[in-house]
């Protein structure tokens, strides 16, 4: 176990290395973000619709998006020099590198999330600080089931041609079910309900995190070798 | 009485035997015998197809400590193909191959351990430094005193005053002998190359010879897999010629190269 975290965390610390280095998904992510808040919010009417009322599907599809030019990038590196071979030569087991790819994954897709919410919050207007604690918790849990999914699904697209266009359409269908709950959780706490309210679409969240985590280990080895 | 030298004759009549090891084992048709005794890599009768192209077609070897076996054939002949099975990248639809007696087991992780691949592609990553590059493969393969082995593995390729340099602005040259300190880092036993004087300008092809001649001293098992029959026939003790996924001829290398040359041209050509 201890071999595992250890060779997952290199594995990681590698990624966000390069990621840092050279900055392209995360800076385009940004750049992405900021973008679809901005045309959200100047293209919607606010005597039609309330910024309430739009801004929670806003911001989980602003992160959804975001967060696959992420995931596009998580396999889309080991293409370079066929690297990922040498990932596959080495002893590390196929749990230790899915492992390893989701923690970059997630350190990658929640920076943008930390910026993006700040942002969301100046363009919508909208009460994020006094919900601040239970949106952390929703996007903490939503965040970890697609980029668990979508670093599988990026594996999976790797070796097409087409990988950036493969990845959306294979992806987007498993994040029904996080997305709709984490979007139907955010309007709640917008709307000032309790948290009580909340409790089904967070079971629903937990569970999908609880089953698509264990599923996406037992399937990443057969779907990286070969 | 057969005519066939021992180790080839006991093999063919599926008798397990030990191998000499100043001989390779080699055979077209699939093998029967259990084990070889003494092989440090064994092969038996590998086949592979990708589609309705068959990459392999019953190739078998067999080689001993310390034998470095150059497989020759032209593009499409299935040498990259063996070479990716062989590293455990690829699983052949028939046949195995089995390291010291023991079948090789994609998932398990003492005998990826055991063997290094130098490929057409050097599996470095461009935005990580030389010494950052062999840092975290040293990781991944748990090397022990980290910093130690990649300070000599540097040293090993001439490139310690390039240690914090980015593999991404080395030249075709220094990027195959960071690709060599990569894949000796572990200290494999086998050593399997893929082309690896492609590219490279005349110097950068005399440092790698002499790197590959001391692997060769270092009695690790080599294949490798070229175009270049100078340089093949030079590090080999043993050559094989691969046409359309078999082994047209496998043989130790005798001294007469020129012999050895017309035949690897008679066998090309007769492919078409």
């Amino acid at each position: 176990m201890v071999e595992l975290l250890r060779v997952a965390w290199a594995i990681a610390a590698k990624d966000v290395l390069l990621e840092f280095r050279s900055r392209t998904a995360f800076v385009s992510a940004l750049v992405f973000t900021a973008l679809v808040l901005a045309i959200f919010n100047f293209a919607r009417d606010p005597t039609a619709v309330s910024a309430l009322d739009l801004a929670p599907g806003i911001l989980w599809i602003t992160f959804t998006f975001a967060a696959m030019l992420g995931l596009n990038r998580a396999f889309g590196l080991e293409r370079e020099n066929r690297a990922l071979d040498g990932l596959l030569l080495s002893p590390a087991s196929r749990t230790a590198i899915y492992l390893g790819k989701v923690l970059a994954n997630l350190v990658f897709v929640g920076s943008v999330e930390a910026i993006a919410l700040p942002l969301f919050a100046l363009f919508f207007n909208v009460p994020v600080l006094p919900v601040l604690g239970p949106m952390v918790l929703v996007i903490a849990l939503a965040t970890l089931g697609f980029v668990a999914v979508g670093t599988l699904m990026s594996s999976m697209a790797v070796n097409t041609r087409l990988a950036e266009l493969m990845l959306p359409v294979l992806l987007l269908p498993f994040l029904v079910p996080p997305v709709t709950s984490a979007v139907q959780i955010t309007a709640r706490l917008f709307a000032g309900r309790p948290f009580s309210e909340v409790g089904a679409w967070l079971r629903l969240l937990v569970g999908y995190d609880i089953i698509f985590v264990a599923a996406c280990i037992l399937f990443f080895e057969s779907t990286i070798e070969e | 009485m057969s005519f066939l030298p021992a180790y080839i004759a006991g093999h063919h009549a599926g008798i397990p035997v030990a191998l000499d090891p100043a001989r390779a084992l080699c055979a077209e048709a699939p093998l029967t015998a259990p084990a070889v005794g003494r092989a440090a890599l064994e092969v038996r009768a590998l086949e592979r197809n990708f589609g309705h192209v068959r990459a392999l077609r019953g190739v078998s070897f067999a080689l001993g400590a310390g034998d470095s076996l150059a497989v020759f054939g032209p593009n499409g002949a299935g040498k990259t193909t063996l070479l990716r099975i062989l590293a455990g990248l690829l699983r052949p639809q028939r046949g195995e191959v089995l390291l010291d007696g023991t079948p090789l087991a994609r998932s398990d992780a003492a005998h990826r351990r055991r063997v290094g691949l130098i490929a057409h592609y050097s599996l470095l990553y461009d935005g990580l430094s030389a010494a950052e590059n062999l840092a975290f493969y040293a990781r991944l393969y748990g090397v022990p005193d980290r910093d130690a082995a990649v300070r000599r593995a540097l040293e090993g390729v001439a490139l310690a005053d390039r240690a914090d340099d980015l593999a991404g602005t080395f030249s075709r040259g220094m990027v195959q002998r960071l690709a060599i300190a990569r894949a000796l880092l572990h200290e494999p036993s086998i050593v399997l190359l893929d082309e690896p004087f492609s590219g490279l300008d005349q110097r950068a092809a005399a440092t790698l010879r002499d790197l590959l001649m001391r692997l060769r001293g270092e009695r690790r098992t080599m294949v490798l897999v070229t175009h270049n029959l100078d340089e093949g026939l030079e590090l080999a003790t043993h050559v094989a010629i691969q046409v359309a996924g078999r082994f047209a001829e496998c043989a130790p290398v005798d001294g007469d190269l020129a012999a050895y040359r017309s035949r690897y041209a008679e066998a090309t050509a007769a492919r078409g």
